[in-house]
């Protein structure tokens, strides 16, 4: 379980606060107009930023104090996820050992991450020589070999086209589900929430707004930020996964 | 597809302008170097080019050394009280003239210095410390700008995966840079190579003389224009290489440093990090202060606004301002068609590199040898002048030109076309109020630059035609130190007011 107790942070002229838990092996979307604090969220329970007040806690240990790689949480980026003179073995490897120095075991683990992802025959491939997909893919079986209770995901297949995003959208799923992860996944794509997450957050003006089950979110009436960072479309009669109809 | 084609007549007439000044300067030479054949590459000729090389490779390799890890510090350590201030201080010696921080270098370190008789400031030792000075600034700020360009994801990821200073360093850090240090050293070994000021003042003597002084002597002390011709051939070969391999490296010209918004780092927070790190920004301002330190306290008490300095500053003043005028002019309408098209692109960017392929003193001992035959050179000095600055700051010119151009080429072209707007009128009405700052900052690099040149008015200099930096020089060598000290700050503000407009005007685009 994540939560943020009371915590309060600055930047600039915002001041950001956030009291929120997200429950074991969930699915959270979190989506909200841009500037309003959805990537300093994921930054504070990663360790990227810390607040100037109030508590961060993973599964009941505070990590506050905590620097990033202690704390049981895998992130991915947008892009830049990759290192691009290593290889997309070397790259995964990462995850295991700073030092690169595998043994079996861990090759073996590596290994079976990169096969996971479908990524078992281009290993020796730079991240240049692989189109933006399979580099998102290298990320997420970094992820897998970290093996880090918590998933945080900052907008992670923007760039990417509907049926890629799709796929990756079920990679993350499955191992979600299988692996019984907390994933906090930021978006701009309505359909992202809900294809994937059974909960939605609507962050405003650095304040969660509404923390809801995805569909009820969606199709709520009650607030005007969300209607208006929407616009016209309505997302209310589509059911979870139902990608026909789409803006 | 119908494109926007600029006229072309402009940019033939640069080169024909281009062609000329390279033939003048070049086939005099290359008849007078093949007439004497080898028996002209004496053991002489030897023992200047080998000094050359030796002070090139030995600055080039102290500058790496303490520019390296300052990059380093002031990249990791991004928010230590001053750093934007210290980050200033870099721009200062990539702005200030050779001859103003020679000055500032002889204050103290000189025999009679602050530091006097630690060590012979002439000769080797003294010539590295002023490359140093000026090249540490020069690496720290290039590899800083590589440095800066990692993106903010490496560095959450390199925290995420706890990777510790080694590691970042093998994986983040030195990919990052490694091309660029190439680049930054061979940029740092040319200028260098070719250094002028620095070796004429501090060198002392034959023992320690480089190419392009050596060519200097003997044009116009020794009168001996073979000699000179020969140590040109020399000269040009070896520059002519490393700008071209330069050039193939990224470019030679750095343009203005800009300050960057830095992406946030979570490493080098322990003690033992920040410890070097502020060492090292230590040894760096233990470094720069002094000779600035002594060259603003010791000038205050020297300025005296003789009738002598007014003539040199007006004269420095419109010799800058014709230089920077012709070096636009000559700049432009090559930028204006490399922003379209690739052929012109090369031919542009090997065009303005011009006094760099042939450096100054060799393409000088050229115009001499042409001119001789004909009038002399003492009626012409202003131009000669004129013409040697400008296409001295070529590439500075074109580099900050072709950005700006490059983008209004993609926001106006269409437009243009479609309403028949082209030449003088597209400049008027287009160009001109779109890219006020960087033809401003462009003309105002180049009158830097020529502010700050000893190397034309030395070659081409006479008793009655003296500019600020000629007159430091002179003053220097009539034993009255105290009045150089003055002129070199007279001169140091100028360049530096300039240079306060030029970082304004590069800032915001």
């Amino acid at each position: 379980m994540i939560a943020l107790e009371h915590v309060t942070f600055r930047y600039a002229e915002m001041e950001m606060r956030f009291d929120v838990h997200f429950p074991t092996a969930s699915f959270t979307a979190v989506i909200g107009p841009s500037g309003g604090g959805k990537s300093t969220l994921l930054n504070l329970i990663a360790g990227f930023e810390a607040p100037q007040a109030g508590r961060v806690l993973i599964d009941g240990m505070d990590v506050t104090a905590l620097p990033p790689d202690q704390r049981p949480v895998s992130m991915i980026f947008q892009d830049n996820n990759v290192f691009a003179h290593l290889d997309l073995r070397q790259n995964v490897a990462l995850g295991v050992s700073p030092s690169l120095r595998l043994d079996a075991v861990q090759k073996a683990r590596v290994d079976a991450a990169l096969a996971e992802v479908g990524l078992a025959a281009l290993v020796h491939r730079k991240p240049g020589e692989v189109s933006g997909g399979e580099r998102q893919r290298v990320a997420v079986a970094r992820a897998l070999v970290r093996d880090r209770p918590v998933l945080l995901l900052d907008e992670p297949f923007a760039a990417l086209g509907p049926a890629l995003r799709r796929d990756m959208l079920d990679l993350v799923r499955t191992m979600q589900k299988a692996r019984r992860l907390t994933v906090v996944m930021v978006t701009h794509q309505p359909e992202d929430a809900l294809a994937a997450a059974s909960h939605t957050a609507f962050l405003e003006n650095g304040r969660i707004v509404a923390l809801r089950p995805t569909a009820e979110l969606f199709a709520a009436e009650d607030m005007p930020g969300l209607k208006a960072y929407l616009g016209s479309a309505s997302f209310a009669s589509h059911k979870e996964g139902d990608w026909s109809v789409l803006s | 597809m119908i494109t926007y084609q600029p006229s072309r007549a402009p940019a033939y007439a640069a080169l024909a302008l281009l062609g000329l000044a390279l033939a003048a300067g070049f086939l005099p030479v290359l008849r007078m170097g093949l007439e004497q054949g080898f028996t002209g590459l004496d053991p002489y000729v030897f023992r200047v080019l080998r000094f050359t090389l030796l002070q090139a490779g030995l600055s080039t390799l102290l500058s790496l050394a303490l520019g390296l890890p300052l990059a380093r510090a002031l990249a990791r350590q991004a928010s230590f009280p001053g750093r934007a201030l210290l980050l200033r201080l870099l721009n200062l010696p990539l702005a200030l003239p050779a001859i103003v921080v020679i000055i500032g270098v002889i204050e103290v370190y000189g025999a009679r210095g602050w530091f006097g008789g630690v060590f012979d400031i002439y000769g080797l030792q003294g010539i590295l410390l002023a490359h140093v000075f000026f090249n540490v600034p020069l690496a720290a700020r290039l590899i800083l700008s590589d440095l800066e360009r990692i993106p903010a994801e490496s560095w959450k990821l390199s925290a995420q995966l706890g990777l510790g200073p080694l590691a970042i360093w093998r994986l983040v850090e030195w990919p990052a840079i490694r091309s660029g240090i190439a680049g930054a050293a061979l940029l740092i070994f040319l200028l260098c190579a070719a250094s002028f000021a620095v070796v004429l003042t501090l060198g002392g003597g034959p023992r320690a003389t480089t190419l392009e002084v050596a060519i200097y002597q003997s044009l116009r002390s020794d009168f001996d224009p073979q000699r000179a011709a020969m140590l040109s051939l020399v000269q040009l070969a070896l520059c002519a290489t490393l700008a071209l391999i330069a050039q193939g490296f990224g470019g030679l010209a750095a343009g203005w440093p800009v300050l960057h918004l830095q992406p946030k780092r979570y490493d080098g927070r322990s003690s033992t990090a920040r410890l070097v790190d502020s060492g090292i920004v230590l040894l760096a301002l233990l470094l720069l202060l002094p000779p600035l330190a002594a060259l603003i306290g010791a000038g205050v008490l020297h300025i005296s606004p003789t009738a002598l300095l007014l003539r040199a500053l007006v004269t420095s003043l419109g010799l800058g301002a014709a230089s920077a005028a012709l070096a636009f002019a000559i700049a432009w309408p090559l930028a204006v068609l490399a922003v379209r098209s690739e052929a012109w692109r090369r031919i542009a960017s090997i065009a303005v590199l011009t006094a760099w392929i042939v450096p100054p003193a060799a393409l000088a001992t050229g115009w001499f040898i042409s001119l001789i035959a004909y009038a002399g050179v003492s009626g012409l000095a202003a131009f000669l002048v004129i013409a040697m600055n400008a296409l001295m700051s070529l590439p500075f010119v074109a580099r900050v030109l072709m950005p700006a151009l490059s983008h209004s080429a993609e926001a106006h072209d269409r437009l243009c076309l479609s309403l028949g707007l082209s030449g003088w009128n597209r400049f008027r009405l287009v160009e001109l109020p779109v890219m006020k700052r960087a033809i401003g900052l462009s003309l105002v690099m180049a009158l830097i630059l020529s502010l700050g040149d000893l190397t034309a008015i030395s070659l081409f200099g006479t008793q009655d035609f003296v500019t600020l930096p000629a007159l430091i020089y002179r003053q220097m060598g009539s034993y009255r130190f105290d009045a150089a000290i003055g002129t070199a700050l007279v001169l140091g503000l100028l360049v530096l007011a300039f240079s306060t407009l030029a970082e304004r005007w590069s800032d915001t685009r």
